[in-house]
């Protein structure tokens, strides 16, 4: 089915039901109770999840396959944003514009910088994407300011134009309609769940690039993608021209970026020059890695987890911290807290950057990787006692 | 007929002349053995056939058509496939999907966007990787990692990917270097294997001796960047000025 082999189908299928369920999966804990700071559900983590797994799944193609490792590509993420508010604030509150257009521009953005990156390999290839993304941000944050409104940020604002939008449509962007932010909630006993026109919007969107992704990780461009990591002089020996299939590789990757750039600005129009910093950069690159460079699920995975940490570990502050360990005699406590102080609240990149150091380490497949393991390891336990049919459960 | 022309070829870098007025024609469906002493030019003719080096002077024809300008991938879409002296195979990939990709490069081009139908769906692709595996005694390997075959099997599979193209003209560079004598002799018999069955132009550059008489009908020797003699690898053992300028020289070091 959709052209796709069992397994294939069977994990696109996987995301698709997660996805849909996601508003009541993340939110396990009751509203009123003390675990409720753990809860993701909420409608703006949940859009970040998917938006920056739409980023880290374009990213992957690049990186995951060819293996060349941008550092730049949150300059496409801001030129999507840009573009999209632009879109708000010209032609119409309708999101649909908006999205097409920051992809297009993002695509057209990269084959610029693409085209001229490309022309080195390894280091020297990292550093150009870098340098490209810093002109980025220091050209939207300066020198372009009539286009990015600078520092400020760009956002919209009831005079602009907006000459496809009727008097009575809606300020706030929408789908022919159905505003971004308009949520339903379902309270059950102390539960509650937010369903929101704008994740659901988002969601749609990871689902289809994910299947693109997927499309592309079987089929035979994928495969050459994957022989430019492995041996370019034996492809160039064969017949092949390596600089096309890695400048498609890194247009294809930025247009995803911009798609996700769309898609913020989309979901909160307004767009800053921060997007394009090179820590926004990184932080695709850990995304990926952490979750498993060159497999389908690995950039889904570490973004959610990244996005997590930033979001929720973050909320953690002293105050919290005593109460949890308010049952411990005064002394213990006070010297409790000073300790996993550092780690949590403002200092949640320490714990990610202990998380990110131990699976380079010791999972070097990355989360993915991790999760075959415990698999691997529950049929060996199955399998051992007698029991023939444990080596059919399925992996992953 | 020949199928490749070597005219007045010349190549220096900065004050070496690494080849020194070059003419060397090669006779379509032969094996032509290039051998000489170390630094005799073998490897810098080498690479001014398949464009990895643009020579300073001179002419190299293959089949009528000029190479001299044209990117690796472009030689190598006209019919010149190179074999390297350490195995160029794609470690990270599995043999089949090794065996794939020169299949694709013959049907595509040096550059298709074929991203939407999986590899698995192209059946005339799948047959011809499948058939070549099969010939080449590769097929029970198929979903082997290529980085943790012997050295032996991945001279095979890098021939066997080159074989797929069909092309008309296989270069190889020292194929035996580094091997033990069983793997030596098993290349050998599977470089006289295809020579039976396929109508293809051998060029071979060698060090070992056995293996250049065992397979050689052409001999040209090269020292100090210019063809000393050519000849048949009988006239070749017993000419003096060989004897003096390679293999006497050679048979001392040994």
């Amino acid at each position: 089915m959709l052209g796709l082999n069992k397994k294939d189908l069977g994990v696109l299928l996987l995301v698709a039901l997660l996805a849909l369920a996601a508003p009541i999966l993340l939110n396990p804990f009751p509203a009123d109770s003390g675990m409720a700071q753990f809860n993701a559900g909420y409608p703006d983590l949940m859009q970040r999840f998917v938006i920056f797994g739409i980023f880290a799944i374009g990213y992957n193609i690049l990186f995951g396959l060819t293996g060349y490792l941008s550092f730049g590509h949150a300059a496409f993420l801001g030129v999507g944003s840009y573009s999209a508010v632009w879109m708000m604030k010209l032609l119409s509150m309708n999101v649909i514009p908006a999205i097409v257009l920051s992809v297009i521009v993002a695509g057209l953005f990269s084959v610029v910088i693409g085209y001229v990156s490309l022309r080195r390999s390894g280091i020297y290839f990292s550093i150009l994407t870098l340098a490209f993304a810093q002109m980025s941000f220091n050209l939207a944050y300066s020198v372009l300011t009539p286009i990015t409104n600078g520092e400020t940020g760009l956002q919209i604002s009831l005079s602009d134009p907006r000459v496809l939008d009727g008097a009575n449509a809606p300020s706030y962007p929408n789908l022919f309609g159905a505003q971004m932010n308009s949520a339903a909630t379902l309270e059950l006993g102390s539960w509650s769940f937010t369903f929101s026109v704008g994740y659901y919007l988002c969601a749609f969107l990871m689902l289809v690039a994910f299947y693109i992704s997927i499309r592309i990780f079987r089929s035979p461009f994928g495969l050459m993608l994957r022989a430019v990591k492995s041996n370019q002089q034996r492809m160039n020996y064969t017949g092949l021209n390596t600089k096309p299939y890695t400048l498609a590789a890194f247009v294809i990757s930025g247009m995803y970026a911009g798609l996700a750039g769309g898609l913020l600005a989309s979901m909160d129009p307004l767009a800053g020059a921060e997007r394009m910093q090179w820590t926004a950069s990184g932080e695709v690159v850990l995304m990926t890695i952490l979750g498993g460079a060159g497999t389908l699920l690995g950039p889904v995975l570490g973004a959610g987890f990244i996005k997590y940490f930033e979001n929720i570990f973050s909320k953690i502050n002293d105050n919290v911290l005593h109460g949890w360990f308010s049952f411990m005699p005064d002394g213990l406590e006070d010297f409790i807290v000073t300790i996993i102080h550092p780690f949590v609240g403002k200092g949640w990149h320490l714990t990610l950057g202990l998380l990110f150091m131990l699976v380079v380490i010791f999972l070097p497949g990355g989360l993915v990787e991790g999760g075959q393991r415990i698999g691997r390891m529950f049929r060996r336990k199955k399998s051992d006692p007698n029991t023939p049919d444990g080596e059919t459960t399925p992996a992953e | 007929m020949n199928i490749l022309e070597i005219k007045n070829v010349n190549k220096r870098f900065g004050g070496l002349q690494a080849l020194g007025n070059v003419n060397l024609n090669v006779a379509e469906n032969t094996v032509h053995a290039i051998i000489g002493p170390n630094g005799a030019g073998k490897s810098t003719l080498l690479n001014v056939l398949v464009g990895k080096l643009i020579p300073d002077t001179g002419s190299v024809m293959f089949d009528g058509q000029s190479v001299l300008g044209r990117k690796p991938y472009e030689i190598n879409q006209m019919g010149i496939s190179r074999v390297f002296q350490t195995p160029e195979i794609f470690d990270d990939l599995s043999v089949q999907e090794n065996m794939l990709i020169p299949c694709f490069a013959k049907r595509d081009g040096a550059f298709a966007m074929n991203g939407y139908n999986s590899v698995g769906s192209q059946q005339d692709v799948m047959d011809k990787a499948e058939e070549m595996l099969v010939e080449m005694k590769l097929a029970d390997k198929r979903h082997m990692h290529a980085a943790s075959m012997s050295r032996g099997d991945k001279r095979r599979l890098e021939i066997a990917m080159c074989l797929a193209q069909d092309p008309r003209l296989l270069l190889l560079d020292e194929p035996t270097a580094g091997m033990a004598r069983a793997d030596t002799n098993n290349t050998i018999d599977l470089l006289k294997q295809i020579k039976e069955e396929r109508d293809i132009t051998i060029a071979i550059i060698e060090h070992d001796m056995h293996v250049v008489f065992s397979l050689a009908e052409r001999i040209t020797v090269l020292a100090q960047g210019t063809p000393l003699v050519e000849d048949t690898p009988d006239n070749i053992k017993g000419h003096p000025k060989v004897r003096e300028a390679y293999l006497g020289e050679s048979q001392v070091a040994a």
